[in-house]
């Protein structure tokens, strides 16, 4: 990975699409890169920081995704190539800048990277990032490949800077996240002076009457951008003259669709149209592709955007001729959730009547019961060690000393996983970047209604800078009644530990200013304590007395280390066994209290002597698990 | 050009988060690169990714890039690092001719850690992972990590025990200079033990399983 920058052009890597991505950029010439890190996007920009030094590019992890595409846009206004990436909750946040931007224009080049997550596997929701495009009147490509995300993204830059507008780069997490064959391109040797040009006209769109005259302009714009891509080399069919069914597909539809078509062995029956420029749709190649056939199946990832843009062009193509449409509306792709090869193989079967029983039914059989039967789930846990489990576990304890019904109100991060037993299902709601903040600080006004039940809202370091700290100055103004618990385990752990505000380096490894929470909340008057959630004890002691100090916010710091980064840096402070003698296994009373309800993964069962023991392997060494045991059988020594 | 008689090979690696199967996907990958093919990777996960399934899809090709999860029925060779991670992986993708290389050493998840769900007996996964494939072959890659002084070195075992099986073809030698690549010299000799303990191993309790290679006359 680190290679990326001084790989040489014309050899072959093995690189993952967001590499691939960042090769691009790096391609085009870009001078800044910056981002919020989201999976699944984060890679690109990581890629690009490894080679800020070597080639005198400044990228940043920008405070959140709207900061970012500034920072970006700022760059390109001085007539710097910039690259903004982020995943599709974080383009929400960018939104009210981009549907501004998009209006006034850039000076240079501006490529905007959105990864969307199909299925949501990283993420909270599984939105179409495409639909913005189209709202926005911005040119949209789709890579379908690991070469195609580098050569796209090379040319989205070329392509902003003869529109003048900011381009969007569509990628989901089956290209981003996997890996194949890249051939490098030449790296340009570019010089930038970096220079606003005051003496154009402001990028602004607020004047009166300029809105509708600006997006007028875009809307011309869209039908030269239109022009352009009906020789795009990213857009092209292959298959007979006049297929029986025309798959057209874009992103990552089109592996699924060739893998579909091959393993039919329908090359004689059906052609695939692959469309890498998805909005504006260039209408005559679409059209005269569209003329070759009546039966034409859709395939794309999350919403059907490209069969509704489809459907409107051939409304318009000739009067009295139709088309048999398949897809998400027909039902013969998922229109939700992730595709997969059987997807596609499935719907190209079923329209062309094939047969296609891949392992037989015997096999099926066997196969669904092991499944069903035999295989047991794994579910979402925090690692070994993990210090959320502690804070989690105090706040439960505490809560439950209280005795007033309380609940947590939650955010995005690793610590989300504390809806489910891992964390004690002590998350009662997450929903977006600082939510849990912001729904505390409602909540914590329904005094007056009656509601009396302790609120406590947490987040991360890296979710504080991002979106909370508006929220609880909202708190604050308002006299919310709220507990607001920051789990500082000092990285944004669950993206790849990318640092944040609150660590002395930045992106590029350089020193950075660091911002203290604690410092951040006592300039706005709040009271705030700091707790090591490995003593459990003294955490719950602290957070019992802040739940009974009312009529206000007040903030406790749980404050540890990930222990996946302390682990990487120094050795485990402590070896921890079971003590055989001391466990009273099944016979105890507590009834495997420590593994069935604080559930470290270090801790495991022994089937054989019906006594706890440590996983050596898993087990992190923190040493925490000897405070829960009600005999005091797990026992620690401290390493030399 | 095909250079097999099947085309793509697609080989899934099951295990757990943590077990280094992304590491063995990349070696595999190059390797194969290194030899002029299309290697296309993907990544399936089960409920999550903290210590949740991890399966890393590696097809190889000799005509195109292939899409980066196998179809149902389309493994050709399951690696386990995990033995229930080989079962839910063979009976997801894999079909009557798919081959397993695993690791028989558990990693119990926390449902069957907490007693909420059970863990199954060796000798049934191997009974329903022979019902569900060619063939099978064991080893205890966890216990030769150990052995060696850290249990993570299972997966440099793994890695060895795919070549060993000889289902891929993969020169030793291309492996090891890839390792030497990889690693600092310390870490390097471990490494490389693991690696050619589990070659040996397997070699020596199953045989090869000579892949059938266009190039070796099978035309």
């Amino acid at each position: 990975m680190a290679g990326i920058a001084v790989n040489r052009a014309g050899t072959t890597q093995l690189l993952m699409g967001n590499e691939a991505i960042a090769r691009g950029a790096l391609e085009a010439g870009i001078g800044v890169a910056a981002a919020y890190p989201g999976n699944p996007s984060s890679e690109i920009t990581t890629t690009l920081a490894q080679a800020a030094k070597e080639l005198n590019l400044y990228v940043e992890w920008s405070v959140n995704e709207k900061v970012a595409l500034e920072v970006a846009a700022a760059a390109a206004f001085a007539g710097v190539r910039a690259l903004c990436a982020m995943k599709q909750n974080g383009l929400n946040v960018a939104l009210d800048f981009l549907s501004n931007l998009n209006l006034t224009g850039v000076g240079g080049g501006l490529v905007l990277v959105v990864c969307d997550d199909p299925g949501g596997i990283s993420s909270t929701n599984e939105q179409d990032s495409r639909h913005v495009a189209k709202a926005l009147d911005l040119p949209l490509l789709e890579p379908a490949t690991f070469q195609e995300a580098k050569e796209m993204t090379r040319w989205a830059f070329e392509l902003s800077e003869e529109i003048g507008n900011a381009c969007i780069l569509r990628s989901v997490t089956r290209i981003s996240h996997a890996r194949g064959n890249v051939t490098l391109g030449e790296l340009p040797h570019r010089k930038y002076r970096a220079r606003f040009d005051t003496s154009r006209k402001p990028y602004a769109s607020i004047a009166m009457t300029t809105p509708p005259v600006f997006h007028r302009a875009l809307h011309q714009r869209l039908i030269e951008i239109a022009g352009i891509f009906e020789s795009s080399p990213f857009n092209r069919y292959v298959g007979p003259e006049n297929p029986e069914l025309l798959v057209v597909t874009s992103g990552s539809g089109w592996l699924y669709s060739v893998e579909a078509v091959r393993t039919l062995r329908a090359k004689g029956s059906a052609g695939i149209l692959k469309l890498g420029t998805t909005w504006p749709l260039p209408h005559n190649l679409v059209r005269a592709n569209l003329l070759r056939t009546s039966k034409v199946l859709v395939v794309e990832e999350i919403d059907p955007f490209l069969e509704g843009n489809l459907k409107e062009l051939a409304a318009d193509i000739e009067p009295g001729r139709t088309w048999r449409f398949f897809g998400k509306a027909s039902g013969h792709i998922n229109p939700f959730g992730e595709l997969d090869p059987d997807v596609v193989i499935n719907a190209v079967a079923r329209i062309l009547e094939a047969d296609y029983n891949p392992r037989g039914a015997d096999y099926e059989h066997t196969a669904q019961q092991a499944l069903q039967g035999l295989v047991p789930p794994r579910a979402l846990q925090f690692c070994a060690g993990c210090p959320h489990r502690t804070t989690f576990w105090a706040i439960k304890s505490a809560l439950k000393m209280d005795g007033r019904d309380g609940f947590v109100t939650g955010d995005i991060g690793c610590y989300s996983m504390a809806l489910t037993s891992t964390g004690f299902s002590q998350i009662k709601t997450v929903h977006s970047m600082g939510s849990g903040m912001g729904l505390a600080s409602g909540l914590g006004k329904l005094d007056r209604f009656g509601f009396d039940q302790p609120v406590v809202a947490v987040c991360g370091d890296s979710t504080f800078f991002h979106a909370v700290i508006p929220a609880l100055i909202n708190a604050v103004h308002s006299h919310s009644d709220l507990l607001f618990v920051v789990l500082d385990n000092a990285a944004t752990a669950m993206t790849g530990f990318q640092p944040h505000p609150g660590i002395e380096t930045n992106a590029m490894g350089e020193e950075a200013p660091k911002l203290e929470i604690e410092t951040v909340c006592r300039a706005l008057g709040v009271t705030v304590e700091v707790t090591d959630p490995y003593d459990i004890p003294g955490t719950t002691e602290k957070i019992v007395g802040m739940l009974r100090d009312r009529g206000k916010p007040r903030v406790l710091i749980s404050r540890r280390e990930c222990a996946l980064t302390r682990a990487k840096r120094e050795k485990a402070p402590y070896v921890v066994r079971v003590d055989q003698g001391r466990c009273r296994g099944e016979s105890c009373g507590c009834d495997k209290f420590c593994v069935r309800v604080f559930k470290c993964p270090g801790l495991v069962w022994n089937g054989d002597t019906g006594k706890a023991a440590i996983d050596e392997a898993l087990c992190s060494g923190c040493g925490v698990c000897a405070q829960i045991c009600p005999r005091s059988a797990i026992v620690t020594r401290v390493l030399p | 050009m095909s250079l097999y008689e099947t085309d793509p090979i697609n080989v899934i690696i099951a295990g757990t988060g943590g077990q280094g199967n992304i590491l063995i996907s990349k070696l595999l990958g190059d390797a194969m690169l290194e030899e002029d093919h299309w290697v296309t990777i993907g990544e399936t996960y089960g409920a999550s990714q903290r210590g949740g399934s991890v399966a890393s899809h590696v097809r190889i090709s000799g005509e195109a890039p292939c899409s980066p999860i196998t179809p149902r029925g389309a493994a050709h060779l399951v690696l386990g690092l995990e033995p229930v991670e080989a079962l839910r992986v063979l009976a997801l993708y894999g079909g009557p001719g798919t081959y397993v290389v695993t690791n028989v050493r558990p990693v119990h998840p926390m449902a069957v850690a907490i007693g909420e769900a059970a863990y199954p007996t060796l000798e049934a996964i191997k009974q329903t992972i022979g019902e569900l494939s060619r063939k099978a072959m064991y080893l205890d890659a966890s216990q030769i990590g150990i052995n060696l002084g850290a249990p993570l070195l299972a997966n440099m075992v793994m890695m060895g025990a795919l070549v060993g099986c000889g289902f891929i073809p993969l020169e030793r030698e291309r492996l090891e200079r890839q390792l030497e690549a990889l690693f600092q010299t310390e870490k390097l000799a471990l490494n490389l033990k693991a690696f050619r303990l589990g070659l040996a191993e397997i070699e020596k309790a199953y045989g090869r399983v000579h892949f059938k290679s266009r190039k070796g006359g099978n035309r």
